[in-house]
């Protein structure tokens, strides 16, 4: 995509015949002037020489990369090791993010389908209803899901009153938590998809499938989700890829203690550290990460499309 | 003095004081979150004549990210703690102007002019000063508190119920302070004293946070936790029973300071803002908002009560607290190798 986009878009542009060219040309110059200028920009400071407290000297070095796939050691001259610490963060986002997503499908999916199968207006009465937490800031839903789950909030006194459990369960500041927060953040994103497609499928398939005995299973799971899967499969990776640099999650109900990916960039631009070339080195290596998740997406819709 | 919530603090831009289009001028200010009254601003602006635009930031570091990816030349003033100025001096960052341009120079508190970080204040004015240590809920844990093992080495009742600022720079002067250890120290073996220490201690504590410092200690989320002075006196004023600590080993002291940027576009109205701002009325109006401490004279009659009663503002005579020291950068990369290793 890059390359057709810095090769100047003619080659593209000329398969529109007509006005369409033209029409197009806002819509090249938001993404060569938001997307590709922005991450071409990171790519080359990932290659540049750190200046100490924050910016870039301009001379090309690979040090950002060594640093993050070679432990030289506290003071930085034992023999290289394979660095761990973070291939730790990443693993980590990635383990929080999948755990996040799996969350999202089991709760959205039977979400999607319940208000997809209801009549025109209750319809729209759900699909509202989906939406109206998420018209409140982000940052204050984070702070409010730590009110309710902290020690002595409203969920652990609930439970001890009526008896259930006999001390606070401890979910503040788990891992748990964030994977919680992640849920409920990214819900929506989930659920709209999945509803877009469930919306078009036609329910004579289910009663056809019923009628050639097919138990409730087999009709879900080869009639059904081949056909939503589109959905699904969208749905995943608009909550995945948020949650993979998501950092208020991860500050507020995590306590912080250990970084996530959005948090470790974050240090290098914002803390101490102030190592621009690892901080873009580090979003670099992020974003191929997103592109092979995509690029899978891309074969899987493929694939759909040629049956 | 970090009270800001991190997401869009930096970006939070107020535009204040429009009574008229017709202002004589300008003032351009970058200052921490939460950290001025809305009325001083206003009376400048009235007194003045002069449109005052504020925006804020949450560190130390992030003000130095933003003015360095091109910034600087758009705002007159900033508010930077000690070490961040003479980092800034090092850079170049800042102006310098006369005693005689702010004729209410004379009003500094004699041991806030020769300052290690600004000696002689060519480039700055005293904004607020206070401490950094920590806090302990007394209805937790009864013994002595004035130790920092209070943090690294804490009593079985503390253990995994401490929040300790996401500061690398304060955590690592108390961290030291603990081992009896010079900040910033190259020495091989005290880096590693230092690694291990806060490897250790790690596990005994229960989150990192700044701008919830205060919120954990008056929730319970937290029994005892490393904060700013003036944050933990609000604490307490929120019904927190919990005594801030001066340890034995030390504790850190910090001071905030207006800073003439270099390229200001309205150097005049930036001095008659130091000058404003050195007025003991009007530094005192900034103490009863940030309940810290002025480093103007003259301030007492104007200060709240509040502010006078407050324990945490008054460190025993016989102890000193140390500013954090900037480090140079081998030593630095160190820390912050320590400093992932630890968030890991």
């Amino acid at each position: 995509m890059a390359a057709d986009i810095s090769s100047g878009g003619s080659s593209t542009i000329t398969t529109y015949q007509g006005q369409g060219a033209r029409m197009m040309l806002p819509a090249w110059v938001i993404i060569g002037f938001f997307l590709v200028l922005p991450v071409g920009m990171m790519l080359v400071y990932s290659f540049l020489t750190k200046e100490f407290r924050g910016g870039v000297i301009w001379d090309f070095s690979l040090a950002a990369y060594d640093q993050f796939f070679f432990d030289r050691g506290l003071f930085g001259d034992e023999p290289p090791k394979i660095e761990w610490t973070y291939i730790t963060i990443f693993w980590r986002s990635i383990w929080q993010a999948a755990v996040a997503t799996v969350l999202c499908l089991l709760i959205g999916f039977p979400t999607a389908w319940f208000i997809a199968t209801r009549a025109g207006p209750a319809r729209s009465i759900w699909l509202f209803a989906i939406t109206i937490p998420y018209w409140v800031n982000l940052l204050i839903r984070t702070i409010s899901m730590k009110f309710l789950i902290r020690d002595n909030g409203p969920l652990n006194e609930f439970l001890l009153a009526i008896g259930v459990i006999g001390e606070p369960i401890g979910l503040i500041n788990t891992n748990f938590a964030v994977q919680l927060g992640l849920f409920y953040s990214y819900l929506p994103f989930m659920v709209l998809p999945i509803y877009a497609s469930v919306e078009r499928y036609n329910m004579a398939y289910s009663e056809a499938a019923a009628d050639l005995y097919a138990s409730k299973w087999a009709a879900l799971r080869f009639v059904v989700l081949p056909i939503v899967k589109p959905g699904i499969i969208a749905g995943c990776i608009l909550v995945f890829v948020p949650s993979l640099g998501a950092f208020l999650a991860p500050d507020l109900l995590g306590g912080a203690k250990n970084f996530m990916i959005g948090s470790l960039i974050e240090e290098q631009f914002k803390g101490n550290a102030g190592n621009w070339p690892f901080g873009a080195a580090a979003s670099m290596i992020l974003l191929s990460m997103v592109l092979v998740v995509l690029a899978f997406y891309a074969r899987a819709q493929t694939k759909a499309g040629d049956r | 003095m970090k009270l800001a919530l991190k997401l869009g603090a930096s970006a939070l831009a107020l535009t204040l004081a429009a009574t008229s289009a017709k202002a004589e001028g300008e003032l351009s200010l970058y200052h921490w979150f939460e950290y001025i009254p809305q009325e001083l601003l206003d009376k400048f602006s009235a007194e003045y004549d002069v449109t005052v635009t504020m925006d804020t930031f949450d560190s130390n570091e992030a003000m130095l990210a933003a003015l360095k990816a091109g910034k600087l030349g758009s705002y007159d003033v900033a508010v930077p703690g000690d070490y961040m100025v003479e980092i800034m001096i090092g850079e170049g960052m800042l102006d310098s102007f006369e005693p005689s341009e702010v004729s209410n120079f004379g009003n500094i508190a004699p041991q806030w002019v020769d300052v290690s970080f600004d000696p002689g204040r060519a480039h700055s004015i005293p904004y607020q000063w206070g401490s950094t240590s920590f806090s302990v809920n007394r209805d937790v844990y009864a013994g002595d508190i004035n130790t920092t093992s209070i943090l690294f080495d804490p009593p079985a009742e503390l253990k995994g119920k401490i929040n300790m600022l996401d500061s690398q720079g304060e955590v690592m002067a108390l961290a030291s302070l603990h081992l009896g250890i010079p900040q910033c120290t190259s020495d091989r073996d005290q880096l590693k004293a230092l690694n291990d220490l806060l490897q250790a201690a790690k596990a005994d504590w229960a989150s990192f946070g700044s701008d919830v410092a205060k919120d954990v200690l008056v929730s319970g989320d937290a029994a005892a936790g490393m904060i700013w002075n003036g944050f933990s006196a609000k604490a307490r004023e929120e019904g927190a029973n919990i005594e801030y600590a001066f340890p034995k080993e030390g504790f850190v002291v910090w001071m905030d300071n207006v800073v003439l940027l270099k390229d200001a576009p309205n150097r005049d109205n930036a001095l008659k803002f130091m000058n404003f701002l050195l007025e003991p009325e009007n530094a005192a109006a900034v103490t009863n908002y940030a309940q810290y401490t002025a480093g103007v004279t003259g301030v007492d009659g104007f200060l709240s009560e509040a502010v006078t009663g407050a324990p945490e503002l008054s460190p025993p005579a016989d102890q000193a607290g140390e500013f954090v020291m900037a480090c140079d950068q081998d030593v630095q990369e160190v820390y912050d190798t320590i400093w992932t290793n630890l968030k890991k």
